[in-house]
């Protein structure tokens, strides 16, 4: 953290650097990774300890594990429709893992890994490439009237083409640059506020009760980084199911 | 998640609640089904999604315009080309995502 005379770092947070020592360091093993498998064994964690009990009435974690099936579940039916329920899975866990990505790095000490633009970059890719290796296999070459929409006129084609794949190519960017940029926004006013709080402290007794201000903002501001963090896990899997929907029905 | 059985059993179930509910006032009908789609349209929310959806067509056509450019030695021409094809990308996702109708917000 920047507590240096009027100087905010607020990007310093986002560094890589790696753990475990030496053995890290040659595999280039970051926090970002170690904090993804964290994310993965907590989501496989909390389906298995929610499912262990199996009781008709279910206690507090395997209601949590059931409402959080059902609300995947639900939500990929209601979108995708009953083709939809074998890319469940699939849902699923990307829900869970930017989920549990986004609430991780919320905790002290912790890293954001869906704050980089490489890791949701390359979740929106296996997307966008996913949904159109299965428009593929379903529909074959009709695939391809997906970039010609209904009626019209031939003489458009050279403009209307080129804007439709452009706005095809565009999903997998929006989609990373979405989450990316919520991510890092939310964490940078975290950051600026924090180094506000220290700089003021530094200015004596006035300061300490000025430095309540930006406390307060800060306490306020986690909360709405809870929403946020669930909220763009739920857009990230909900435009999934959009596109995959496309990709199921054509138009 | 059990059987057809119930299913309907379950739905007659959520029907009767709802009726219930609904003549308790406890129903908070269209703010509820609005939230739990999640798309309170705030100010902020709609200045994010119109700015993504113009940026992302942007990238995508600056980086195929740049990449022809590159391929057939023809510099600017399909740079220009495809910046304005961008913009009309942009323009095109913007009104699929939050043209007339398909706000929950503005209808």
């Amino acid at each position: 953290m920047a507590a240096g005379e009027a100087s905010i770092d607020a990007l310093g947070q986002f560094k890589l650097h790696t753990v475990f020592g030496p053995i890290g360091a040659s595999v280039n093993f970051t926090q970002s990774n170690l904090l993804m498998v964290v994310a993965g064994a907590l989501t496989l964690a909390f389906l298995y300890f929610g499912a262990k009990p199996q009781a008709v009435i279910p206690g507090r974690l395997q209601a949590a594990a059931e409402l959080a099936y059902d609300f995947i579940y639900n939500l990929v039916n209601d979108q995708i429709g009953h083709e939809g329920k074998k890319f469940f899975p699939f849902v699923f866990t990307l829900f869970f893992f930017i989920l549990f990505g986004n609430l991780l790095g919320l905790l002290p000490f912790t890293f954001t890994f869906t704050s980089h633009i490489a890791v949701t970059g390359a979740l929106a890719i296996m997307v966008i490439v996913l949904v159109t290796v299965v428009a593929l296999s379903i529909h074959g070459w009709k695939f391809f009237s997906y970039f010609w929409p209904h009626g019209a006129p031939i003489a458009l084609a050279p403009i209307i083409v080129p804007v439709e794949v452009i706005s095809y190519l565009s999903r997998p960017v929006s989609l990373s640059i979405r989450l990316f940029a919520n991510m890092v926004a939310g964490h940078v006013m975290f950051e600026v506020f924090a180094t506000f709080m220290v700089m003021m402290a530094g200015a004596g007794v006035i300061g300490y009760v000025g430095a309540v201000g930006p406390l307060a903002l800060n306490v306020i501001l986690m909360g709405f980084e809870l929403l946020v963090a669930a909220l763009q896990a739920y857009v990230f899997a909900v435009l999934t199911c959009i596109y995959l929907h496309d990709a199921v029905h054509l138009h | 998640m059990s059987g057809d059985n119930g299913g309907t059993e379950k739905s007659s179930f959520e029907a009767r609640l709802h009726s219930a509910r609904l003549r308790q006032g406890l129903e908070p009908a269209a703010t509820a089904a609005k939230e739990s789609g999640g798309a309170v349209p705030s100010a902020l929310g709609v200045g994010m999604r119109v700015g993504v959806e113009l940026v992302s067509a942007m990238v995508v056509a600056v980086a195929i315009g740049w990449a022809l450019d590159r391929w057939l030695h023809t510099s600017p021409l399909f740079l220009v080309l495809f910046v304005l094809l961008g913009f009309g990308a942009g323009i095109a996702n913007l009104w699929r995502t939050m043209g007339p109708g398909r706000m929950p917000g503005g209808q």
